[in-house]
Parts: structure tokens; sequence; C-alpha cells
């Protein structure tokens, strides 16, 4: 026997075999030495050779067995084949967003749908992410937006007392659908759009297509409570206007991420927020107040996320700011020839806030509806200044936003 | 002389087709004009080498051995120019559960299962291997055969698994496969892990081969060598190509491997010295 075959690394196998998971063994004990060395297999069992020289066949090491000292062991020789797959992988980030180039300036479309950080094999497929640019979606409260909804989730079953007793007037029931109706056709865009961005979005931006993916899934929570209270007393959905679809139209057909976030987050969500705050206060069933409240929360989500993003771009390219408004002016002149927010709706409001149909209801439900466009008009004053637009043209895109609320 | 450079392949699967279309579109992008044609059985391949049509063929053992004896028959040569890593010095295994046969000798009056009937993997090797054990199929022991698709010379996996899965409903004492399929078997859960046991082991054996016709244009057939034993694992352009066709590195071809496969064409008497075909119930 020549001196230093002893040193040799070993792998004993014991009565594993090749139906039990030997290979698992063999392939942990070569790990651990260098391509071109050798590892000396031995095992208790019988007829083991085989099924060893396939699988080191197959994974391109030489073996060879040596029966010399009374029992048969296998000397494997560790092949180069796993080392040469890896050759020219892509790195491709890291794991914590924090990090130094952890999130990359560009994703590339061969890192497809690997985790951010894996080390990925050249030749892997190329993937038409179309949102695979930093700059284009990122925003670094990503995360702690999409822990913060994640925990703030609710189920709709338990969180509202769908059985609270209540009756309205026939008139005010029916206002409540009409609003809940046209809360319904807005969700709808609110849905949609997050969710195609999010299926054009490379999964590099983890952090963010987990916010977009609960976004879609607060929108569609949305969309079953307003639909339930719809009909929560038999009723069916009341009018959507051509008007109203054709403002939405406008989210949902624009391709810039940012400029739809803008629209639709800052200006869009931002006013329901108001709305949906309107409606906890006023809305003349604990049910619609109970629904308005908790969707005010993920609205408020949405908003933060948008801003967020915004902040950001901005602050990295000043002239998206002028970008952003001539949006709001396109979209004001595109919408301009129709109706904003259909009379059905406006109507409803006021009956809504009225809870009743006597002259002084009706006074007092107008005067809280003026209130509510003042505030969101406040609103979107405030956030469009936040984001940098000075005074005057805060105010003058803040007045332009589309009579359809959203 | 004509440029392009023809091959033939069984379509054994409809993978068959991904892979040579893709080394069809390498090699022309080497600049090598090649073209190949796909054969649903290894015999009219065979036969298409003698009658112009094929410079060469991707060819089973089985179908070496026998284009090595028509061209002998006639004078002419044939020549095994390239094969894959992984079909150098396999081997295959007789399988029984692990309350089976405990030494080959007992398998006498026993049912044996093996593959296809021109399977060199888990028919006529593992044949051969009994024989000189001294154990002859029909007289000794039952031998029950799982066929899956004749002409394709036992590349389809069915047969092997068709009888890994009788083994262990108890409907026959022993199944032969190729020494990979134990483990692939087990990884399906065919083989339930620690229910079976390997009796016994075949000598070393070699696999398909690439066989140059009588009269291939020599400069095609180099430059085609030349290529194939070029391409290198580490390049990931080629590495799917090679992936796909389950190889980590083209080797030149050779010859040493297929004497116990010849000795069982003859014992078994499937082709004779002239490559014309004797096994009576062989369909393709
Ligand atoms: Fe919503
Ligand atoms: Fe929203």
């Amino acid at each position: 026997m020549p001196k230093g075959r002893s040193l040799l690394p070993t792998i004993d196998i014991e009565s594993v075999g090749f139906d039990a998971g030997a290979h698992l063994l063999v392939k942990l004990a070569l790990g651990r030495v260098a391509v071109g060395e050798v590892l000396r297999v031995r095992s208790q069992g019988e007829g083991w050779e085989g099924p060893l020289a396939a699988w080191c066949r197959s994974q391109g090491h030489a073996v060879d067995f040596d029966a010399a000292a009374g029992h048969i062991e296998a000397r494997v020789t560790r092949g180069a084949v796993q080392a040469g797959r890896w050759r020219a992988a892509a790195v491709t980030g890291a794991i914590d967003p924090r990090a130094d180039n952890a999130v990359l300036p560009q994703a590339e479309a061969r890192w497809g749908l690997a985790a951010r950080g894996a080390t990925v094999e050249a030749g892997s497929p190329a993937f038409a992410f179309r949102l695979s640019r930093k700059d284009e979606v990122w925003a670094d409260s990503a995360a702690t937006l999409y822990a913060e909804a994640a925990a703030a989730q609710w189920n709709a079953d338990t969180a509202i007392d769908w059985n609270t007793a209540f009756a309205l007037p026939d008139e005010v029931e029916d206002a409540v659908v009409q609003v809940m109706t046209y809360m319904v056709e807005n969700e709808n865009a609110a849905l949609v759009v997050p969710a195609r961005f999010l299926g054009q979005l490379h999964p590099h931006f983890r952090e963010v297509q987990a916010l977009l993916a609960i976004q879609v899934a607060d929108e569609a929570r949305h969309i079953d409570v307003f639909t339930r209270r719809i009909a929560l007393k038999g009723r069916q959905p009341g009018l959507s206007t051509a008007g109203g679809q054709t403002s939405l139209k406008t989210l949902v057909d624009e391709p810039d991420f940012s400029v739809a976030q803008f629209l639709l987050a800052v200006l869009g969500e931002g006013t329901f927020v108001s709305l949906l705050n309107f409606l906890n206060q006023h809305a003349p069933d604990p049910v619609t107040r109970q629904i308005a409240r908790l969707a005010a929360r993920d609205e408020a989500r949405h908003v933060a996320f948008g801003m967020a993003h915004l902040g950001q771009s901005i602050a990295r390219e000043p002239a998206l700011l002028s970008r952003l408004g001539n949006a709001v002016e396109a979209r004001y002149e595109h919408l301009a020839g129709t109706s904003g927010l259909n009379e059905e709706v406006f109507d409803a409001l006021i009956l809504l806030a009225a809870g009743g149909t006597r002259p002084a209801d009706i006074a007092a439900g107008y005067g809280r509806v003026q209130g509510l466009l003042q505030d969101m008009a406040r609103g979107r004053e405030a956030r469009l200044a936040k984001l940098g637009f000075k005074g005057e043209a805060a105010h003058r895109l803040a007045s332009l936003h589309t009579r359809n609320f959203m | 002389m004509s440029t392009t450079l023809v091959m033939g392949a069984v379509a054994y699967a409809p993978k068959v087709v991904t892979i040579w279309e893709g080394f069809k579109a390498w090699f022309r992008e080497q600049g090598l004009e090649f073209d190949f044609v796909l054969y649903s059985n290894y015999e009219r391949q065979v036969e298409a080498q003698f009658d112009g049509t094929l410079d060469l063929a991707w060819n089973s053992p089985l179908a070496w051995v026998r284009a090595e004896r028509i061209a002998r028959a006639r004078g002419l040569q044939v020549s095994a120019v390239a094969m894959r890593d992984t079909d150098q010095d396999l081997s295959s295994v007789l399988v029984v559960r692990q309350d089976g046969a405990a030494e080959v000798a007992a398998l006498k009056g026993r049912r044996v299962g093996f593959g296809a009937i021109d399977s060199p993997q888990a028919t006529l090797i593992p044949l051969d291997h009994l024989r000189q054990a001294g154990l002859v199929a029909g007289r000794d022991y039952t031998a029950q055969r799982f066929d899956v698709l004749g002409g394709k010379h036992g590349d389809h996996i069915g047969g092997e698994r068709d009888a890994a899965v009788a083994l262990m409903a108890g409907e026959i004492d022993a199944a032969w496969m190729i020494d990979g399929n134990y483990m692939a078997f087990a990884n399906e859960g065919v083989l339930p892990s620690g229910a079976t046991r390997i009796l016994t082991r075949t000598g070393l054996y070699d696999h398909c081969n690439f066989t140059v016709s009588p009269g291939a244009p020599a400069e095609l057939i180099g430059r085609f060598t030349e290529l194939l034993l070029g391409m290198s694992w580490d390049d990931p352009a080629v590495r799917s190509l090679l992936e796909l066709e389950g190889l980590r590195a083209w080797r030149p071809g050779r010859t040493s491997g297929y004497a116990a496969l010849a000795r069982a064409v003859d014992d078994e008497a499937f082709y004779d010295a002239e490559g014309k075909i004797l096994a009576a119930d062989y369909r393709y």
C-alpha cells in the first residue's frame, strides 16, 4: 500500500444504498476536496459499485475500484464539471437592500426569477421585464411599508359587523349603493394599475414587488367589502358613466411607472383618503362607516409609497417635476370634454351625508360635501407642495385634478 | 462531393428534434454545413449508411455492431469517430427484492425481467452476463421481456421501468436495468428505499457512437470531429446542448467496449455475421 494513501479523505457510506441517498453522502464529502483530488469511498453494503459509478459519470467525476484490501474501496476523483457550470455566472446584488451594491441600478434580463443576490448560471434565459432600472421604480421605504401593510391586513368577515341592524330610507340606501358602485369602479383602476406594473417589474426589486402585490390584495379586499355593502340590503350596483370610466382609463393606460404613481397614488388615492374619511364620519349606517375607516388606513399606505418613490425620484432628477406637472395638464385637456364626476354620484354623496330627505337634512348634506371638496383640494395641494411644486403651481395643479376624484 | 454533412439519428423521443436542431445551428455557426435525417428505428438508419443517404449516424451500440458486420461482409469499413463521456464504461445491474435470491445461481427456475428485445443494456448484455455464469434463458430461468418501442434499441427508458415496477409487484424475481437507472428509479419512488438489492453487475461496456459510413467525405468528417471534441462544458453557449444530449465532453470514438454485446448478438441469434436480422419476434 503506497504511503500516504491512508491520508486520503475518506467517506464511509456505511450500509446506505444509492436507493436511499448515498449519493448525497458522497457529494457532501466531495465538496470538501479540491477539483482533481481524490476521495476514498467505503461501504458496508453490497452492489453499490454500479450506482456509484453511474452517479460519478453523470456528475463528471472519475471513479475506480480497488479490491486489494479484502473489501472494495472506490476512489473518486473530483471533476471540474460543477466548477465549470458556474464560470462567468452573474452576481446579482445582495439580500439586504440597505447594503452597498445590494439593489443594483440595472437588473439584467438574464437574472430572471432568481432571488436577489443569487449566483445565476450563464446561459440562463432572458426574461423581458420592462421595469428593470432602479430609478424607475425604487423607494427606500418600500420594505417598511410592505411590513406595515402585511401587519395591517384585516379580515372582512370579522373586522366588519355585517349583522348590525339598521334601516335607511330607500333614497338614502340607494345613495349609499350608488357611492359604493362608484367606489368599486375606482378600486378596479387602483387594482389593475399596480397589477400591470407588477407583471413588468424585475423581481430584483423584491421590496417594491411585495409592496405592489399587497397593494393589489388591499384593493381586492376593498372591492369585496364595497360589493358586499351594495348587496347588504338586496340591491344591485347602480350607475357607471362614460365620463368616470374615461377618467380612470387615462390611469390604466399610463405606461410610465412614476407618472402613474403620481396620478394614481399622490393625486387619486390621496383624494380618496379624504373621501373615505368623509364616509367614515358622515355615512348614515355603521357598516359603511366601518368599511370606510378600514379602507382609508390601507389607502394612506398606498399614498405613502407614491410619495416616497416620487420624493426620491425628484431629488435625483429635478426635471421629473415638470414632467409630472405636464402629465396633470395633459390629463386635464384630455378629460375637458367629459362630464367628470357623475351627477348621480355627487347627489348620492349629498343624500348619504344628509341621512334623510328633509330640506334641513339636504342642506346639511350639501354643506358637508362642499367641505369634502375643499378638504380634497387642500390635501392635493399639500402633497404637491411636499413633492417640490412651488405655491402657485401646486395650487393650480391641485385644481386641475379630475373631477372624478381618482 | 457534397458540401453538407448528413447525419442520421433515431427519434426515440420528441427532444431528439430539439437536440439536433440545436447542434445543426451550432455547427453552421462554426462554418460546417450540417444536416440530419431522423429515423424511427436504428435498423433503417444503419441500412441508409450503405446506400449513400447518410455520411454518418448517431448509432446505438447494437446499431454499431450491425453496421460493422454489414461493412465487413461487403469488404467496406465503418469507424467510430466520437462518443459521449457518459457512454463509456457503463454497466447494468440485476436488482432483486431484499428477500430475493442471495446468489446468481439461485435464479434457477425464477423469472427475470429484461427490457426491450433490442436493448443492449437491459436485454442483450444481461443475457450474456447470465449465460457466462451458466444460466441460459428459457433453459435455466424464464426471461420476461418488457418491450417498449422496438427498433429504438432500448433508448426508451420505459421497458426498464416497467420491469422495476413488476419486480416490486412480485410479478418477477429480478429486474435488469442500466446502472444509472437504479438511483433514478429510487428517486421516482419506483424502487422504495431499502426494498431492493443489487445481486450482480455486468462488466463495463460502451454505449452510442458516431459511426462514419463507408465513403463519407473525410474532410467534413474531420471538421465535424474536431468541432465536437472542441465543445467545452465551460462555454454557456454549448453547455445547454451538451446537457440536453446528456454529456459533459465528447471523447474520441473507441470500439473496445462492444465485445460482450457482439457475443450476445451471436449467442442470442439477433443478427448474423453479415448483419442480417435473425430475431424472429423483433418488430420495429
Ligand atoms: Fe382601495
Ligand atoms: Fe389604493
